[in-house]
């Protein structure tokens, strides 16, 4: 009971951490969300992309003394692909992610509260009531598992993560030179 | 080999390590990136805290470093979509009680308070914080470019809002994930289908919004 309550603790905690970062970077902004889906701001890929890089050689890292496990969630084509294309119309009528949705009702976006948090809580409301068709015919169809990159380009993970990571700072580097 | 208490110590004392490197690390960075803008040379001298806005790559190394510890003392990863279904399941079960295990889902994902569910209401307060502490707090129900482009109308920014949300609470739970479950944790693991699904968050997101617009 008091590890379940300590984590419950550290969970808010991270989650405050997790939307202070998210509220100062800037992506909490419809505008700015918006921005980058039309393609004029880039911000939304900065922020994601300097997780991703920071995050993925401190996870494997700490993977070698054995102190983290992964967590990798299954994919299938008519899980995650479908899925993920419905995902980005919601994302861009409401100009919100799930996670910046929350964000953006602590900073007072009234839109993200009234139309986005309700949206949310009836469309998966909705998925729960249709999951089970849903599972039976839809999302197992071109089913690929836990896949990792380095299994899928056949080579160790640190080499999948010295590549991306250069090619992300390339591509911030890109960005920069460009003035977006 | 997670869960031996021997390894619990060294992962806290791990922790402890990364926080402390972490927090002077973010606030080389905040300082770096506003020393370049030209913003903590003035006489105000405004402080970190008080900075409207970081660089986007400050942000986005700290929720780098912040997944760090989600692994290291949770053994857990950023997500949010996953806890909208946790509340409407919780939901749900005021009006139907126990017969809300009747569905699949429910079973599957017990729409009960964990860490993720605390996680999202953490990011409510954290955002609330900031801003407030950058004095960016305001209450808004219009965003401006809406306004500009479509209109002033609450109702119609609320509907289409409405709308947007529930195919995003659709397709996230769909899909296994969202712009941070997968977007982020799933991607920075080199996990295939959660880059596949960041992919398609964007190519769905882009074209809708490129018609919109």
């Amino acid at each position: 009971m008091g590890h379940k309550m300590a984590q419950l603790f550290l969970g808010l905690v991270m989650g405050i951490c997790f939307g202070f970062l998210l509220q100062r970077g800037g992506v909490t902004q419809y505008e700015v969300i918006m921005g980058q889906l039309l393609l004029r701001d880039w911000t939304v890929l900065k922020v994601m992309l300097s997780a991703v890089v920071t995050g993925m050689v401190g996870i494997y890292a700490l993977r070698i003394p054995g102190l983290v496990r992964l967590h990798k969630k299954s994919g299938a084509v008519g899980s995650t692909v479908f899925g993920g294309l419905i995902f980005g119309v919601g994302f861009a009528l409401l100009g919100y992610c799930p996670g910046t949705l929350a964000g953006a009702v602590g900073q007072g976006s009234m839109d993200a509260l009234f139309g986005g948090v309700l949206g949310m809580l009836a469309g998966t409301a909705i998925y729960a009531a249709v999951y089970d068709p849903l599972e039976r015919k839809v999302l197992h169809i071109g089913e690929f598992g836990r896949l990792t990159l380095p299994q899928l380009f056949n080579v160790k993970p640190w080499s999948v993560i010295v590549v991306l990571g250069a090619l992300i700072v390339v591509f911030f580097f890109i960005l920069e030179y460009a003035g977006l | 080999m997670i869960s031996e208490p021997s390894n619990a110590m060294s992962r806290v004392a791990t922790a402890g390590t990364l926080a402390f490197v972490a927090l002077l690390v973010l606030i080389w960075c905040v300082d770096a990136a506003g020393k370049d803008a030209g913003v903590t040379s003035s006489a105000i001298e405004p402080s970190v805290w008080s900075m409207k806005r970081w660089s986007p790559y400050a942000a986005g190394i700290g929720i780098g470093i912040l997944s760090w510890f989600t692994f290291l003392l949770s053994d857990n990863t950023l997500g949010a979509s996953g806890s909208y279904a946790t509340t409407a399941g919780m939901l749900e079960r005021i009006l139907r009680g126990s017969k809300v295990k009747e569905k699949t889902y429910y079973r599957e994902h017990p729409p009960e308070i964990g860490w993720g569910w605390m996680l999202l209401v953490g990011i409510v307060v954290g955002a609330f914080m900031s801003a407030k502490l950058s004095g960016d707090f305001h209450i808004e129900i219009v965003p401006s470019l809406w306004e500009r482009t479509i209109g002033e109308g609450v109702l119609l920014r609320v509907a289409v809002a409405f709308t947007g949300g529930l195919l995003l609470g659709i397709g996230s739970r769909w899909a296994d994930g969202c712009t941070s479950g997968h977007g982020i944790s799933g991607t920075l693991q080199l996990v295939a289908s959660s880059w596949l699904a960041a992919i398609c968050f964007f190519v769905g997101g882009v074209g809708t919004a490129l018609i919109i617009f």
